[in-house]
Order: C-alpha cells, then sequence, then structure tokens
C-alpha cells in the first residue's frame, strides 16, 4: 500500500512533537529536581559537608587569642602522642561503651520480649519504659545527682537500711564513672526497648507455632529463633548505640562538676574536646581531637561491618 | 491440663513481676524529683528521709521564675523546637521526593554526598558552625539554633524511603492531569508520606527540646538560652537547694511530659520507624 505524501508528513511531524515534548518534559523535571533538593543541599553543604574539611584544615593549626591562627603542620597530632589526658579520655569512653553498650542491649531486648508476650497492660509498661527517652538530659542528670548525694540521698539511704555505708557516688574518681553508666543504661533502654519491639512483631508467627509443635521450651525458642531472626535489629542498634555512645557528652558535664576530684577519671573524649574547643580556646588541638574521634568511629563501624557476617541472619 | 493452666500462671506471674521490678526503676526518679521539688530544704536533707512533704511547697517554683527567666527560655526552646521541626519536615521532604521520584544527572552522587555527613559525628562541624555564627554576628540569637538544625542529612534520608515506596500510579495520574512535580509532591505525595513525617517530627522535636552542647556554645546570654542550657547554669549557682532545682527541672521536662502523655502511639510508632528504617 502507497502512503499518501500529506501522510507520511504528518507522522514525522507527530513524531517530532513527541520527542519534543519527552525532552521539555524531562528538562523541567531536572528543572524541578535541582529546585527542590537546592535548600536541603546548600544548608548540607554550608553547615555540615565544607566544616568537614575546614574542621580537618583547622587540626594542623594553631590558635591564638584573637580567632587568629597559623599553620603548624603536624604539631597538634604530634601533640596527641603525648597528652595523657587524651588517654584517660579515650580510656573512660572506652568503659563507658564496654559497659553501656552491650548491657543496654541485653536489657531492652529482655523488656521487648517479654512485652512481645500476651499479658495485661503492655502499653502502660511501655510508656513508663519510654518516660526517660523523652526527658532532657540534663534534667535527668540532675535528679540522679540528688538520687546519688552522699549525705542526703536516697540511694544511700536505701543502703544505710541494709547496713551498707553508701560511697560518694559522683565524686568518688573510681565510682563516678559507673554512676554515670548507671544512668546511662537507665536512659536508653526505653529507646532500643521500643525499636526490638518492632523487630521482634515483625518476626512471623508461624515460626513460634512451628516450634511449639516441635515441643521447644521458651529458651531454645528464644535462642534459636528469636534472636537470630532479631540479628539484623540487633546489629543496627548496636552500631547506633555504639556511636551515641563516642559521643558521650551531656551527662558527664552536667553531673560531674568543673572542678570535681572525679572529673579526670569520667571526662570523655567529646568533653575533652569540647573544653579544648570553647573553654580554652585551643581550637587547633580540638579540631584534632574532632578528627581523631571521627577516625576511631569510622574504623570500628567498619570493624562492626566485617564482623556482621558472622552473627547477622538476612533471608 | 491444670498443670499447664498453672504453669501459664506462674508464667506470666513472674514476667509482671519482672516488668514491674523495672517499671518502678524507671519511674523512682521522677517521682521522687517531684517529691522534692514539693519540699522545704529542710525536709529534703532530713535523715531518714522525709517521703511526703508536710505541705505542698508551690513557692520552690516560683523561687525558680524568680531566679531565672524561666519563661523566657521555655519561650525560646519553643519557638526553636517549632521552626527547626517545621522547617526540616519541609525542606527535607522537599528533597527527599526530588531523589526519590525524579531522575536527574546527579543524583546518585547528591545523594551519596548528603548520607556521608550520617557517618561523621556531630563534634566534627561544630567548630566550623561556630565560626559561620560569629562571622554572620549570630550568636545569642534564636536563629544561631534553628538554622543549621533545618537540614537534615538523616530526615532526607528517612523520607526518602518513604517515598519510594508509593506507587508510580499515582503520579502518572496526577502528571496526566497537568500536575508539576512540586504539585504533585504537595498534593499527591506528601499526604500519603504522613507516617514518615510524623516520625521525622517527633524525633526533630526530641532533639531540640533537649539538646545541650549546641545551644550552649552559641547562646549564652538569658535572653536566647534554652530550657537544657537554663538548666545547666541553675546547677551552677544554686548547688545545694535540691528542692529548688528539683522544681526546675519538672518544669523544664513537663511541657515535653505532657506532648508525649497525649501522643504517646505517635512518640512510640515513630521511634520505631527512625530505627527501623
Amino acid at each position: 500500500m502507497k502512503e499518501h505524501p500529506l501522510q507520511i508528513k504528518m507522522n514525522t511531524n507527530t513524531k517530532l512533537k513527541v520527542s519534543n515534548l519527552t525532552k521539555t518534559r524531562k528538562s523541567s523535571d531536572f528543572f524541578w529536581a535541582y529546585l527542590m533538593i537546592a535548600p536541603t543541599m546548600l544548608g548540607l553543604f554550608i553547615f555540615y559537608l565544607w566544616p568537614i574539611f575546614q574542621t580537618f584544615y583547622f587540626s594542623f593549626t594553631e590558635w591564638g587569642a584573637f580567632g587568629q591562627f597559623e599553620w603548624t603542620g603536624l604539631d597538634n597530632y604530634k601533640r596527641m602522642l603525648e597528652d595523657t589526658n587524651l588517654l584517660k579520655s579515650f580510656k573512660n569512653t572506652g568503659i563507658y561503651i564496654i559497659f553501656t553498650v552491650p548491657i543496654g542491649i541485653i536489657l531492652s531486648i529482655l523488656i521487648a520480649v517479654l512485652l512481645n508476650q500476651k499479658i495485661k497492660g503492655k502499653s502502660v509498661y511501655r510508656t513508663l519504659y519510654f518516660l526517660p527517652v523523652i526527658t532532657m538530659p540534663a534534667a535527668i542528670a540532675m535528679v540522679w545527682k540528688w538520687l546519688y548525694n552522699s549525705d542526703y540521698g536516697l540511694l544511700n539511704y536505701i543502703l544505710s537500711l541494709f547496713g551498707i555505708k553508701g560511697p560518694q557516688w559522683v565524686s568518688d574518681p573510681k565510682i563516678a564513672l559507673y554512676s554515670i553508666i548507671v544512668v546511662a543504661i537507665w536512659s536508653g533502654i526505653g529507646y532500643n526497648m521500643v525499636i526490638f519491639l518492632s523487630g521482634l512483631q515483625g518476626i512471623p508467627k508461624s515460626y513460634y507455632e512451628a516450634a511449639e509443635i516441635d515441643g521447644a521450651g521458651p529458651i531454645s525458642v528464644f535462642f534459636k529463633i528469636t534472636l537470630p531472626l532479631l540479628s539484623p535489629v540487633i546489629f543496627f542498634v548496636s552500631i547506633t548505640s555504639l556511636i551515641g555512645a563516642f559521643q558521650v557528652f551531656d551527662l558527664i558535664f552536667m553531673m560531674i562538676g568543673k572542678s570535681s576530684t572525679a572529673l579526670e577519671s569520667t571526662q570523655s573524649v567529646v568533653y575533652l574536646f569540647y573544653q579544648h574547643a570553647f573553654v580554652l580556646n585551643d581550637k587547633g588541638y580540638a579540631a584534632a581531637i574532632a578528627v581523631l574521634l571521627l577516625v576511631v568511629i569510622l574504623i570500628i563501624t567498619a570493624i562492626q561491618m566485617v564482623l556482621q557476617k558472622k552473627w547477622v541472619h538476612y533471608d | 491440663m491444670e498443670k499447664t493452666r498453672q504453669l501459664v500462671k506462674s508464667k506470666t506471674f513472674l514476667i509482671h513481676f519482672v516488668l514491674i521490678v523495672g517499671s518502678v526503676a524507671m519511674v523512682m526518679p521522677f517521682l521522687w524529683m517531684i517529691l522534692t521539688s514539693l519540699k522545704t530544704y529542710a525536709e529534703s536533707i532530713h535523715v531518714p528521709p522525709v517521703i511526703f512533704p508536710k505541705d505542698l511547697q508551690w513557692g520552690n517554683f516560683i523561687e525558680v521564675f524568680g531566679l531565672l527567666p524561666f519563661f523566657k527560655f521555655m519561650f525560646n526552646t519553643f519557638i526553636i523546637t517549632v521552626v527547626r521541626t517545621a522547617g526540616q519536615l519541609f525542606l527535607c521532604s522537599l528533597a527527599a521526593y526530588a531523589f526519590a521520584r525524579i531522575e536527574f544527572p546527579g543524583r546518585n552522587i547528591l545523594f551519596l554526598l548528603a548520607l556521608s555527613v550520617l557517618m561523621v559525628p556531630g563534634q566534627v562541624f561544630l567548630l566550623p558552625q561556630y565560626m559561620i555564627m560569629v562571622k554572620l554576628g549570630w550568636l545569642n540569637t534564636l536563629q544561631a539554633v534553628i538554622v543549621p538544625g533545618m537540614f537534615s542529612a538523616f530526615g532526607t534520608f528517612l523520607l526518602r524511603q518513604f517515598f519510594m515506596g508509593l506507587p508510580k500510579e499515582l503520579e502518572e495520574a496526577a502528571r496526566l492531569d497537568g500536575c508539576n512535580h512540586f504539585q504533585i509532591y504537595w498534593k499527591v505525595m506528601l499526604p500519603l508520606a504522613k507516617p514518615g513525617l510524623i516520625a521525622l517530627g517527633i524525633f526533630t522535636t526530641l532533639w531540640s527540646w533537649n539538646e545541650l552542647m549546641w545551644p550552649m556554645i552559641v547562646n549564652s546570654s538569658p535572653e536566647s538560652m534554652t530550657l537544657s542550657v537554663g538548666l545547666s547554669s541553675l546547677q551552677g549557682q544554686y548547688l545545694t537547694n535540691y528542692p529548688v532545682l528539683m522544681a526546675g527541672s519538672f518544669l523544664a521536662i513537663l511541657s515535653m511530659l505532657v506532648l508525649f502523655i497525649i501522643l504517646q502511639k505517635q512518640f512510640i510508632e515513630g521511634i520505631a520507624v527512625t530505627g527501623g528504617k
């Protein structure tokens, strides 16, 4: 069949029109996309991305009293090697992490598993455990400091009923860090519990029914079904809690006074960063501490990523 | 049969027992805070402790307001929290929509760039951020706390997950009706991403209300102080009067407590969402 010349013309015309249409649609797509991401990307760039490079640069400088600074090369990093305070702050932070992260995770899994049973009053329990999560750390620190008060605190009074003379919870250098750890665990349980609870609810009921038919006891159900199926959530929580614990500041700042005898044995890496950056006006060294913190966190996260292959089950 | 019923019963009892012991540990500090805030100073340091104050000392609360411009702190914290949260919800969802639903050159690189912020501990940003505030002359202003807090890589990431899960048909229908991307985002997608928006909103509200370090660094004058910072300064100047300290602490957490009690479900589900993604 021979096509009419007019028809051919029309065909090419519409084709042209269509491709023009997709072209304008595409460029309008781009226009909208860039417009929509612009505010956030600009904000992130100015306040977050560029500062990473700036901090890195500052870590090679030394600051004067009036905000002027000069390039000093690796001096700050060399200084770190001899800074016993920094070493101690890493040790303190390490102890803090070793206790708060695992104990916090174990307790919140326990509570989540119990709340996942068929019992009455679930939502009341959930609310009570969640209370510390919504409370500002400054207020938490304040009330715990009062509970820990060695002369009039409730805690030492309760101990005295059993004939025990309670210690100086927040001013004894040997104990203060552990007192803070207790508060940290207390205030973090609710947050992780909620995440574990939603993870538990994602485990299909059929697994448990099958286990029941096989006659498995609650403990073997927990270790053979619940724990492996929850492992991706545990992995997630362990990463976020570890990163969070590495940056502990508020509780220490609030609970341990600036002139406390326990300051040396409690100050964390971030506390030391704050001191150098905003109290001592030693910003170059503070920047170096921040860079070191970044490197350590990246390394530990990377290690966790590698280790997860051994224990996290994705199905 | 009788035996299994008894077993179930004792199991339930054990579960409740553990949960109740835990609950007491959770609530006791709050109760002690409230009880102490209503005691006289003498009652608060009495040995053995006075559990219930003889007369409720509401004066402690008045004293807090006399010591510090507490209403001002509350107002500041409120403004900071509301503007930050609203700003973040709008800006993050806008960017998240584009990242999730539009294909454009450089999308992956730009998104990775935004994500890289999540890997970096906050202290790395603080010094340069502080210097920006000095340069802008924003020290001791509310915008010093508000503006950097309006941009969030976390929020963008979270909401992008939500937008990615929505069906494509909705968008196509809206396009045939001649909607542009902003209209699709605003009219079609935003209402559907509500759970994500609520989650991010609660997360940001909590964070802004409770944050200590950044507001302390940039705002040290009482005019622009937040509750957290005000509370920490109260501790310095009023070291031993615990009834007043507890009254101040209670006032500082009260609004968030009320909000939580009203929006319990949203709080808990919201936190579960931010953790699960």
